[in-house]
């Protein structure tokens, strides 16, 4: 297990270095004077000069790059040109809002398609089955913002069962503003999610060892629960290794619209003050992130499925 | 259904014809044909084409920017550019519908006729060279993958300016990954099957090996692939025109949803409606086409 590990931590590396040179590349090289992006138009030479040189703009672009390296190993990421806050501050405070949306939104829906999906695999050919299809290429065929702009407009404003946006740091307080965002996210992606689980369960309802667990009297609820249940678990990691991307599109769609201080309201905020260190910094440590979600995600794939080898 | 395939292969290299095998393609359309569903989902999809087709000949709904009604004139039967209403500027809902079908269907357009091409080509050479080339696509896709497509596209269009430029290259930059992926796998393992090994044996150039014997093998997950993006790209198009990062300053189902936010409250549902109802369409139509190609071409199913 810890060589596995260490095998894929340093598999990393090279993933991390490219991420690197490709923001380094957007954000330093094409992407024109940083420093005249900041200050705008009506800047003195003066000003840019100093802008340049306090985020070391004026120094070839390999030695910036070896600066931008050794900022990352430091987790040191300067400040925000907008706020002056310091981005590693700014990472701190928006994590924690971030996580508490999409990780129980995510395990919610994990569990609520993986459910249904079982149910409607056993139910399979009947009438129960055939609509939940429908209704699911229907579902996963609305657009995502309609969910939301419904859902925030008629439950929250019409209804007044949810607040309309904002956020509040107190633990459990916090809840109640994640609810909503957590519901409309469970809707949609349930489609997607409990059609591809139902194929994963019946591919699984036609291999021989379902027939041999039927053949010795199992009851079919049993077969179901017991075998093709813990064999689905390897299509159902699959998915949710797939899926690590969209947390974080979620969570900048969600933040974006109901006003969650996280990762994502930071980033958005950032490009509409053109805030170049911000921006650079979220491209970074979000794929950071995305890469420790995928080293996750293999390990407990090797957990659930002893076919693939801890070597 | 390979061996048949391949057969077809060694023979025209022999220049001797054989008699016509149903292939791949000839059955996935024989399937097609008799699935009713598609048949009518690949109708909506072309009706789509045609109504931007027109809208970009501006033969329908144009000009969309003038002024049609009163600012928020509800839906009204007594004209076709009424049946949506009208929007804060009185200009045609309708008109911006339809326009907003051509901003999607171009968008769709563009990206998958560049992304499919690249992945294609970089899938094949990784999966049938192999060696440091294959690790050096590998790593490149890897890493642009581990980088969130959103925060990409954020990055893309902040050092390129906003716009449609950038967001065209930020889909791109995202959406080959899949196709190349796929087709890596298929060239690894159709390169040591025996047709393939003829054709070497015959003198056949890498080349020729690559485009004229192993492709038209997997053809037909560029056909599945080309259905998945195009869906794909018509919802990115409306997720970052909506966080503010897409398309700008023409009708777009995107700019549509994002006027929206604000109407609903006045009780102005007929925009949303209009944008969220086209755009279902369609990718209903996609979804069930997709699923009936993937029957209709798997090789699998005889």
């Amino acid at each position: 297990m810890a060589t596995f590990l260490v095998r894929r931590i340093l598999g990393a590396i090279p993933i991390i270095f490219g991420v690197a040179l490709v923001v380094f590349i957007l954000f330093n090289v094409v992407g024109g004077d940083p420093a005249l992006m900041m200050v705008g138009k009506h800047a003195t030479a003066q000003q840019i000069a100093d802008i340049r040189h306090e985020y070391g703009l004026d120094q070839p672009l390999i030695i910036q790059f070896f600066h931008y390296l050794k900022d990352i190993a430091t987790f040191d990421f300067g400040r925000s040109y907008a706020t002056r806050q310091k981005i590693s501050d700014m990472i701190a405070n928006g994590i924690g809002p971030s996580l508490s949306l999409t990780l129980p939104a995510f395990t919610l829906t994990t569990l609520v398609s993986v459910a249904l999906g079982l149910l409607v695999s056993y139910f399979r050919g009947k009438v129960i089955d055939r609509v939940s299809v429908i209704l699911c290429v229907i579902g996963m065929s609305i657009p995502s913002l309609g969910y939301i702009l419904f859902g925030q407009y008629y439950l929250a404003y019409e209804l007044r069962w949810f607040p309309i946006s904002g956020y509040d740091y107190s633990f459990p307080g916090r809840f109640e503003y994640l609810f909503l965002p957590m519901i409309l996210w469970l809707m949609l992606s349930i489609g997607y999610d409990v059609r591809f689980y139902r194929t994963a369960m019946l591919e699984e309802t036609t291999q021989d060892y379902v027939r041999t667990a039927r053949a010795k009297g199992l009851s079919e609820p049993k077969v179901f629960f017991k075998h093709v249940l813990k064999n689905s678990m390897v299509p159902i990691v699959t998915n949710v290794v797939l899926e690590i991307p969209l947390l974080i599109l979620g969570s900048f769609l969600f933040e974006t619209f109901f006003g969650i201080p996280g990762l994502g309201s930071i980033t958005i905020d950032a490009l509409h003050n053109s805030d170049f260190p911000v921006i650079k910094t979220m491209a970074f440590v979000t794929s950071l992130l995305l890469i420790f979600g995928n080293i996750v995600t293999d390990v407990v794939y090797a957990l659930v499925d002893p076919r693939v080898k801890l070597k | 259904m390979t061996t048949l395939t391949a057969a077809s292969n060694v023979s025209s290299d022999l220049s001797k014809p054989l008699p016509k095998g149903s292939s791949l393609w000839a059955l996935g359309w024989k399937r097609l044909k008799r699935d009713r569903y598609a048949i009518v989902c690949a109708l909506i999809v072309a009706f789509y084409f045609g109504i931007a087709f027109l809208s970009k000949m501006d033969l329908i709904a144009s000009p969309w920017d003038i002024k049609v009604g009163d600012s928020y004139a509800p839906p009204s039967s007594e004209s076709f550019k009424m049946w949506l209403g009208a929007d804060i500027f009185g200009r045609s809902v309708m008109y911006k519908t339809i326009y907003g079908t051509r901003t999607a269907i171009g968008i769709g357009l563009v990206v998958t006729l560049l992304s499919i091409p690249i992945g294609v080509i970089l899938g094949s050479i990784a999966g049938y060279f192999g060696g440091w080339l294959d690790e050096l696509i590998v790593w490149f896709y890897t890493t642009l993958s581990s980088i969130p497509s959103i925060l990409l596209l954020i990055a893309i269009s902040y050092a390129l300016g906003r716009g449609i430029t950038a967001m065209y290259i930020a889909l791109i930059s995202t959406s080959w990954i899949g196709m190349a992926r796929v087709m890596r796998g298929e060239f690894i393992k159709h390169k040591s099957r025996e047709y393939v090994i003829a054709a070497d044996s015959l003198g056949a150039s890498h080349f020729s090996k690559i485009f004229k014997h192993i492709l038209p093998n997997v053809s037909h997950f560029i056909i599945l692939n080309f259905s998945m993006q195009f869906m794909g790209a018509i919802k990115s198009e409306v997720i970052l025109t909506f966080l503010g990062v897409g398309v700008q300053g023409i009708p777009s189902w995107g700019n549509m949803i994002d006027d929206a936010k604000l109407e609903l409250a006045r009780g102005v549902w007929w925009q949303l409606t209009g944008a969220t109802v086209a755009m279902f369409v369609i990718v209903l139509a996609f979804n069930i086409l997709g699923d009936s190609l993937r029957d209709a071409l798997d090789p699998k199913i005889k």
